[in-house]
């Protein structure tokens, strides 16, 4: 077996150090019902050679979306990822190392944190950011019990147009607290409800931006409203590079921000693993969930990273934790800063605009179809039409065509019956203009007949 | 004023009915470095026993127990700023809040200096 | 002419300058390398990418537009390539050599996973795609839940959760559910005190109080204490197995069967399943949910502190209440459930634990992990770890004192009591441990010996490998008992960093970089 370095005559010298004849004596305390004597049922052992091919079989019966014309999103996102990343990920002295708890052999894992937490907090306009949350979806979670920490109050109002697959996150980690959360119908222009609904009990608002329909907007006025109330704002952003056209949640007065980082330096991988952001004022920090990275000095006086606050955390804090939470998307979280640090302001901006650009584009040609309508005022690189004909249908045709024509709200809200005829559809820099032509000739194919 | 003990190693002088509450100099150097207090917030109400504190030091988060029951009329904001203070001032500088007393006949149950310090004596 | 030109090919002068004192002015130590932050190397103009250049177009951001300087720092592709690569240097990794964190599980990560998960097939699909274009997903989700459920002997398996943590969570939440489904309304956790943290976190988010078992002088649960312990308001027991001291619990079967008798459920911390996997089926020891952490026993890679998984096998008893989405063999092929509707299987689902389906990345590297291992593989990975944590035990036990009698399980516990009267502390042993080239074992971890070491070595370790480990465990033992203080006390004196101040860190916590202000 490749793996596993001891050879027959290692084992049996090593038992006899150890004083017994037999591996099985040293499993001598599981009790002798449940010690199996033959081996499970499963296939034996296979060389890399034979995984390879069995796994590439498997992949064979996927379309990827690089091979197609791709307009998928809602919470994904496929950008293009500088090779460089990549690489650096694999180094085994990223790949291989643990939590980096013993801070004079993990400086590499720590200052890669460092800066991470520092370009989380500059694009969300925040004061502090943690060392990331398992994805976007959970961290929102983590935020709506965050708020009840510090504002003392367990009414958390969800806007109707969050993520869906967020507000059911949401609805599953306050299921068994005493924590109140309230649900609004589907309403992108419904600012005026939520801040309608602020009452002493409040302890926050959570809105998306852009919204789950990509459309975008500005969250000042009800900032202040919360923020009378004592209560908080907290902004979801699932579309990490839109941040480098909009403005950033911090500057509309969000006390917390929670991203899905995954755009930058992550693949889709089917939805995971991906990089849970989370970010919030100083003051709150000690309320906040999450490992996070630390500057101080060693014993010489030099620079260095630790993991600090620690004690807000279960390993130490046990029941009294501020989250469950132990592990964080590490590596991701490294492909997020190396891909940043690739981009730069410079290549950050740019990338953002030329996102919108492509969009723009798109939604200009889907315009001129009779029958399609583009339902948004405003959007950044991702939007909603109405068709008119079922959405998953066409959606389902055009993938005959190899064509991947995006999201049909009948995926995330399969009761809405008036959803049921809209798709979102998403345009990063990865798409062309031939891509565009493809999308929209086949789609005015299925909307005619 | 008078200074009473607890066994959770809490200090409360008292001066009519306010008690000014902290820990112990054998609290503090137990804890070891302490990096961030939490005190109660003024106006909130304890009985005897309620959590009403968090000192932290880097390795280790300690409840504080109220050693006697009141209303919160002042907080230690200093603490938040300077942890180290706990350090180095813990039975003078340091105290973590003052309360209007609500049954000063809870005190009995406390321990007076040298009382207290046969307590910890028994302890090393 | 005779030619005196070329290169000396002796040592050199022999000088007094050792490598301890010996500075540079680049402040870097030859390989060793300093490196400032992105931010002091690069600037706002700078870039590693090149983008398409964009076209006069009119916006529709609808006037939400950014008009400040982020202050992102760039650099170009050499410059990042040169700065992570110098970090990475600064890293202690299993590629390296011996990581022996108990309770971690820091086996060899093969690159064929690696290799595997960035196949445009498995790494380049959306979550959201259409089921008819992600059968091959599908069927790596459902081949990876047939083998959790074949080698833990359970009836299901939730392939949902991202991590450990989240694992018990799902496993708890299953439990609540179906506590309330019966309209029963318990509120106690048991735990044992050498339970790790996640566990009383776990349980206080789904609004359960924790209750310490106590444990007897062999290390594991109390059963007299457990069961007097077990009053009808008991939901569930948390019990990792084998337990954070490296033990395999022979009450098992007992506890399980005590905790039914009151109508509770049995939640397995399933953290230490590599000293069992392919020798004993959880399934057959009463246990009714257990997280598997995939970056453990199923070795995908730690990444510095993740990306985990935790899917979570379930009894018969829990698996209605299983989150989603799951898949399902359809008619046409596989299907995912990924709502719950009141008619289907779905109906008594307690609900979804993040958006989309998990962390497929990591089951498609655990998948290849088990294909290459097998049945046969894989008990011998249970055989060798404990092997290689009993030949630890023997070999040290002279020297260290070792918490508890008999053999151990995958990993080995020792605590402080050798070093009494050296002025020593675990810490300080376990700091010159970096000196002798090795990443420190756990330490003060479980909390119920005084100075815990566990010393978990896995299966990946060769047999020169561990005698190399347990020489240099020796060696220090010896210097320590000779009381060569300093040797412990500075230590590490060879790490990139020596020990550093984190009192400091957490009274002023600066948590990321911000423009000196004299700029």
């Amino acid at each position: 077996m490749r793996y596993l370095p001891l050879s027959q005559s290692d084992r049996h010298e090593m038992l006899a150090t150890i004083g017994v004849s037999h591996i099985n004596d040293l499993f001598k305390d599981v009790p002798k019902s449940a010690l199996l004597k033959e081996p499970v049922d499963l296939p034996n052992h296979k060389s890399e050679m034979e995984v390879d091919r069995e796994m590439r079989a498997l992949a064979g019966k996927n379309i990827p979306a690089g091979s197609v014309p791709f307009f998928c999103g809602a919470g994904a996102y496929r950008h293009y990822v500088p090779s460089t990343v990549d690489h650096l990920i694999q180094r085994g002295e990223f790949l291989t190392a643990y939590t980096p708890y013993q801070p004079e052999i993990s400086q590499g894992t720590l200052q890669a944190l460092y800066e991470f937490q520092s370009q989380v907090a500059q694009i969300t306009g925040m004061e502090v950011s943690n060392a990331s949350m398992y994805d976007g979806s959970t961290a929102c979670g983590e935020a709506v019990l965050m708020a009840r920490r510090v504002s003392r109050k367990k009414k958390a109002i969800l806007s109707g147009s969050l993520h869906p697959q967020y507000i059911e996150v949401v609805k599953t980690v306050t299921k068994f607290t005493d924590d109140v959360a309230v649900f609004n119908p589907v309403d992108t222009y419904a600012v005026d409800d939520l801040i309608a609904q602020i009452d002493d009990e409040t302890s926050c608002v959570v809105v998306q931006n852009p919204d789950f329909f990509g459309n975008i907007q500005d969250f000042s006025k009800l900032a202040e409203a919360l923020h009378e109330k004592n209560a908080l704002l907290i902004v979801v952003v699932t579309e990490i590079v839109s941040l480098g056209a909009v403005r950033s949640p911090g500057s509309m007065g969000a006390d917390i921000v929670v991203g899905e980082g995954q755009s930058i330096g992550n693949g889709l991988s089917f939805g995971g693993p991906y990089v849970g952001l989370f970010a919030t004022r100083q003051k709150y920090v000690r309320t906040m969930p999450g490992r996070v990275c630390g500057q101080t000095v060693d014993a010489d006086g030099k620079r260095g990273f630790v993991l600090t606050l620690s004690t807000r955390e279960q390993h130490i804090r046990r029941e009294k934790a501020t989250s469950n939470i132990c592990t964080n998307a590490g590596l991701c979280t490294l492909a997020f800063t190396i891909h940043m640090t690739l981009l730069g302001e410079k290549g950050f901006r740019h990338l953002a605009h030329l996102n919108h650009a492509k969009a723009v584009m798109l939604a200009d040609k889907l315009s001129h179809i009779k029958g399609v309508k583009v339902l948004n005022k405003s959007f950044f690189n991702e939007f909603t039409i109405s068709l008119p004909i079922d959405a998953a249908y066409a959606i389902e045709k055009m993938a005959e065509a190899k064509i991947l024509g995006g999201v049909p709200l009948s995926r995330l809200y399969p009761d809405h019956e008036n959803l049921k005829n809209q798709m979102l559809v998403a345009v990063t820099e990865t798409v062309t203009e031939a891509d565009m032509d493809l999308f929209v000739s086949e789609l005015k194919e299925w909307v005619k007949c | 004023m008078t200074i009473y003990y607890s066994e959770e190693h809490e200090w409360v002088s008292v001066e009519g009915d306010i008690g000014t509450i902290g820990i112990t100099d054998y609290a503090q150097n137990a804890l070891g470095d302490i990096v961030f207090v939490e005190v109660p917030e003024v106006g909130s109400d304890h009985d005897k026993g309620d959590e009403v504190a968090v000192v932290e030091s880097v390795k280790a988060a300690s409840e504080i127990y109220a050693p006697i029951g009141g209303e919160v009329i002042e907080i230690n904001e200093s603490l938040e700023f300077e942890p180290a203070m706990v350090n180095e001032h813990a039975e003078s500088d340091a105290w973590f809040y003052k309360i209007k007393i609500t049954d000063l006949e809870e005190l009995d149950d406390l321990m007076d200096t040298k009382a207290y310090k046969a307590f910890i004596a028994n302890l090393d | 002419m005779l030619n005196n030109q070329g290169r000396q090919t002796d040592v050199g002068t022999a000088s007094q300058q050792t490598s301890n004192n010996f500075t540079t002015h680049s402040g870097n130590r030859g390989l060793e390398q300093d490196e400032l932050l992105i931010y002091e190397i690069g600037d706002t103009k700078r870039t590693g990418v090149d983008l398409e250049e964009v076209w006069d177009f009119e916006p529709r951001l609808g006037g939400v537009t950014r008009d400040n300087e982020i202050g992102l720092a760039g650099l170009t592709e050499p410059e990042t390539m040169r700065h992570y690569t110098r970090l990475s240097r600064k890293n202690y990794a299993i590629d390296m050599g011996l990581y022996p964190l108990g309770s971690c599980t820091m086996k060899h990560n093969p690159r064929l996973n690696e290799k595997v998960a960035r196949l445009p097939g498995l790494g380049d699909i959306h979550p959201l795609q259409p089921i008819s274009t992600v059968q091959g997903a599908l069927e790596v989700m459902d081949n990876l839940a047939h083998w959790l459920k074949t080698l833990t002997g359970m009836p299901a398996v939730a392939m949902s959760p991202k991590a450990g943590a989240h694992g018990e969570l799902c496993g708890l939440m299953a439990i609540r559910a179906a506590l309330d489904k019966r309209g029963e309304n318990r509120s106690i956790i048991l735990a044992p005190e050498s339970a790790h943290g996640t566990n009383p976190a776990t349980a206080t988010l789904c609004g359960y109080k924790v209750k310490s078992i106590p444990a007897n002088k062999q290390g594991r649960v109390d059963l007299d204490a457990l069961k007097s312990a077990l009053t009808p308001d008991v939901a569930a027991i948390m019990l990792t197995n084998p337990n954070t001291c490296g033990l395999f619990e022979r009450d098992i079967i007992e506890i399980a069967k005590a905790v039914h008798s009151i109508g509770g459920y049995f939640y397995c911390d399933g953290a230490n399943f590599n000293a069992i996997v392919g020798k004993v089926r959880p399934g057959d020891l009463g246990v009714d949910a257990m997280h598997i952490n995939l970056h453990k026993t199923f070795s995908t890679p730690h990444g510095g502190g993740g990306p985990g998984a935790g899917p979570v096998v379930l009894s018969k008893a829990l698996e209605p209440f299983a989150p989603v989405p799951y898949v399902i063999h359809g008619d046409h092929g596989f299907e995912l459930v990924e709502h719950i509707s009141d008619k289907g299987d779905s109906k008594d689902s307690f609900g979804r634990m993040t958006a989309f389906h998990g962390q497929m990345g990591m089951n498609i590297r655990a998948l290849a992990f088990m294909m290459s291992h097998g049945a046969d593989g894989l008990a011998r990975v249970a055989e060798d770890s404990v092997l290689n944590a009993n030949y630890i035990l023997a070999s040290l036990k002279d020297v260290m004192t070792a918490s508890f009698e008999g053999p151990c399980m995958h990993e080995c516990l020792f605590d402080d009591r050798f070093l009494h009267g050296t002025g020593v502390a675990t810490l300080d042993f376990a700091k010159a441990m970096i000196d002798e080239g090795y990443h420190p074992m756990t330490m003060y971890f479980p909390l119920v010996v005084h100075g815990a070491m566990l010393i978990e070595p896995t299966e990946s370790e060769s047999k020169q490998s561990v005698d190399q480990f347990i020489g240099s465990l020796r060696h220090l033992v010896t210097e320590a008992k000779a009381g060569n203080k300093e040797l412990f006390s500075g230590a590490p004196y060879l790490a990139p960093l020596r020990r550093l101040d984190e009192t400091l860190a957490a009274r002023s916590p600066i948590l990321r970089w911000s423009k000196p202000e004299n700029e």
